[in-house]
């Protein structure tokens, strides 16, 4: 039976693989099947995780085990059901409420932990003797990452119009980022490939055996 | 003989002069999780061990040295909490054990993290005093922003067209600051598309941002006096799920063929199966994200990028309101000071001068 499952299992991947690959020609039926299975069975899957996995062993098994112990619980279970309140028309003015709550605790938490990984964690990283390097390779780097770490900084400055001196340094920041991208870009397009050759292997392997 | 009994005599001399002693006392000035430890033993020790004994706990050795004058620091504790040390101190013929305790407090100020408050402090004053003279009228110049140019472009284009503008909030939730400022990005292209009476869709992922980007389109619409052409159908959920988001959002570009697609917020690996699918249905293209690895994507397939803080400096230019371009000014401060530092930091550097960059370190470590 369970042999049967996992046949089962592999072909219907194989069916929506393929189905998927379809769209490689143009849009279609097999595609738009595919598609709507997706989203819906994710949907529902999230949904039934959320309720499993998240609500029922941090908020309900909490309160049911110990209630008195766990009482704070209530704050974010009654946040949660003020976002329910959006439901009627009349009582929408309620969610605004946990949204505000959640934007501003967001904002206050992110800006110190931007401000220590973002900022200062860099600017450390740039304090640094250019000269003080075992080759010349290295000072070049070295030079070559302070004055690409201003121009980049520099670029993102909009209280001054770009031009004269003030171009040319954000000239230099965009060639340094669009270096940067370039890397990034090619870096990542090797990973899809690996993700493509899994795929592949999938097929040919697990589905047609035609590789071992 | 005569040698024996004056090097005999030296120890003990030296013995008595300097006695034994071990403490523990709660570091100053920290968050209550560490504790220093001062040993200073007879220079005749051969082995120093120290080890934290506290309860029920398995006895965790903390230093092992030949130091007689040493101190250490204890890390990673609890706040509040007693805790037991003891020193072996191993000699020639002899051994001793010395014994310490002291309880972790937390102080109100963590002076190692100095740094750190004072730049946020200098970051903030001139948030605050930036937006400040913003609300007195005070008019500040705020260079365009290419990406932005394409906004109405896109809109004029959609309307144009009759058909409808995608603007997706990005995949992550309302706890990614990213989010946030595309919401603002989505309430001035909202307005826009109210004026023009032209279609907005936006899918979202999650719930909290689909409450949030129902109210922010909702508002825009009230705010242009078009509440009757608000389509509350249009800002729906689709998935929780990463690609099956993607999947739903690539389904509605493929048949509903909006003329413009906005990509705003936070994306990670769906950013280019969005971006090109959105490029082949030959939709105008904007995009802008903070994700360092995304944004080679959008370069490539969109007709304009937002990059990196462009995406926040671009919900405050376009709302011109004073709150967030005093913000944005206050921003632009704070990359005049970093510009200011990283130049004076590898003066002194190459100096041989490191006081600048311990003081920061301390503040991030």
């Amino acid at each position: 039976m369970i042999s049967i499952m996992n046949t089962f299992g592999i072909w219907l991947a194989a069916f929506f693989t393929l189905c998927i690959f379809s769209f490689l020609y143009k849009d279609n039926p097999f595609y738009k099947f595919a598609e709507q299975v997706f989203v819906g069975l994710s949907a529902a899957y999230w949904l039934v995780y959320i309720i499993y996995s998240i609500m029922v062993p941090n908020l309900f098994a909490k309160l049911a085990d110990d209630f008195s112990g766990n009482i704070i619980l209530l704050i974010p279970a009654a946040l949660g059901l003020m976002m329910l309140m959006r439901i009627h028309p009349k009582t929408q003015w309620v969610s605004r409420y946990p949204i505000a709550i959640m934007v501003g605790t967001t904002a206050g938490i992110s800006m110190l932990r931007y401000m220590k990984s973002d900022i200062l964690q860099q600017l450390t990283a740039t304090m640094i003797n250019p000269f003080a390097a075992a080759t010349t390779a290295e000072v070049i780097g070295n030079l070559l990452m302070i004055i690409g770490t201003i121009c980049g900084v520099y670029f993102f400055y909009f209280s001054k119009k770009q031009e004269g001196v003030s171009k040319a340094v954000s000239k230099v920041g965009i060639w340094f980022l669009m270096v940067s991208f370039g890397a990034t870009f090619g870096y990542t397009v090797m990973a899809r490939i690996s993700l493509l050759i899994g795929r592949l292997d999938f097929l040919l392997g697990d589905w047609l055996h035609l590789i071992k | 003989m005569r040698k024996t009994l004056l090097c005999l005599l030296f120890s003990i001399l030296i013995s008595l002069l300097m006695a034994n002693t071990f403490s523990a006392e709660d570091s100053p000035w920290d968050d209550g999780k560490s504790i220093d430890l001062n040993w200073e033993l007879s220079p005749m020790v051969k082995k120093v061990e120290i080890c934290r004994q506290n309860g029920d706990e398995p006895v965790r050795i903390l230093v092992t040295c030949t130091d007689a004058t040493g101190s250490f620091r204890d890390n990673e504790l609890q706040p509040n909490n007693e805790y037991h040390y003891q020193l072996k101190a191993y000699f020639e013929d002899d051994d001793l054990t010395l014994r310490a305790s002291a309880q972790t407090r937390e102080q109100w100020f963590y002076m190692g993290k100095l740094g750190f408050l004072i730049l946020l402090l200098l970051l903030c004053a001139a948030i605050i005093y930036y937006i400040q003279a913003a609300r007195h009228g005070k008019e500040f110049f705020i260079r365009r922003i290419a990406g932005l140019d394409s906004m109405e472009e896109a809109i004029g284009r959609a309307t144009e067209k009759g058909k409808p503008i995608l603007y997706v909030p990005g995949i992550s939730d309302l706890d990614d600051i990213q989010t946030i400022a595309s919401l603002t990005i989505l309430s001035h292209l909202a307005e826009r598309a109210a004026e023009y009476d032209t279609e907005i869709i936006v899918p979202c992922r999650f719930s909290m941002v689909l409450s949030a980007a129902k109210e922010v389109v909702r508002e825009a619409y009230i705010k242009v006096g078009r509440l009757d052409a608000y389509k509350p159908d249009n800002i729906f959920y689709l998935t929780d799920d990463q690609f099956g988001f993607v999947a739903g959002i690539d389904g509605i570009m493929l048949r509903r063929k909006p003329a413009a697609n906005f990509f705003m917020g936070s994306f990670y690996a769906e950013s280019l199966i969005l971006a090109e699918t959105g490029f082949a249905t030959g939709a105008i293209q904007t995009a802008g994200t903070a994700q360092a690895h995304q944004l080679p994507f959008f370069v490539v397939t969109c007709d304009y990028t937002l990059i990196g803080e462009e995406l926040f400096a671009a919900s405050a230019y376009l709302s011109k309101d004073p709150q967030q371009l005093g913000s944005l000014k206050g921003h632009d401060f704070g990359k005049l000071l970093i510009i200011l530092l990283i130049i004076v930091g590898v003066i002194l550097e190459i100096m041989g001068i490191s006081n600048l960059k311990e003081f920061i370190v301390g503040a991030i470590s």
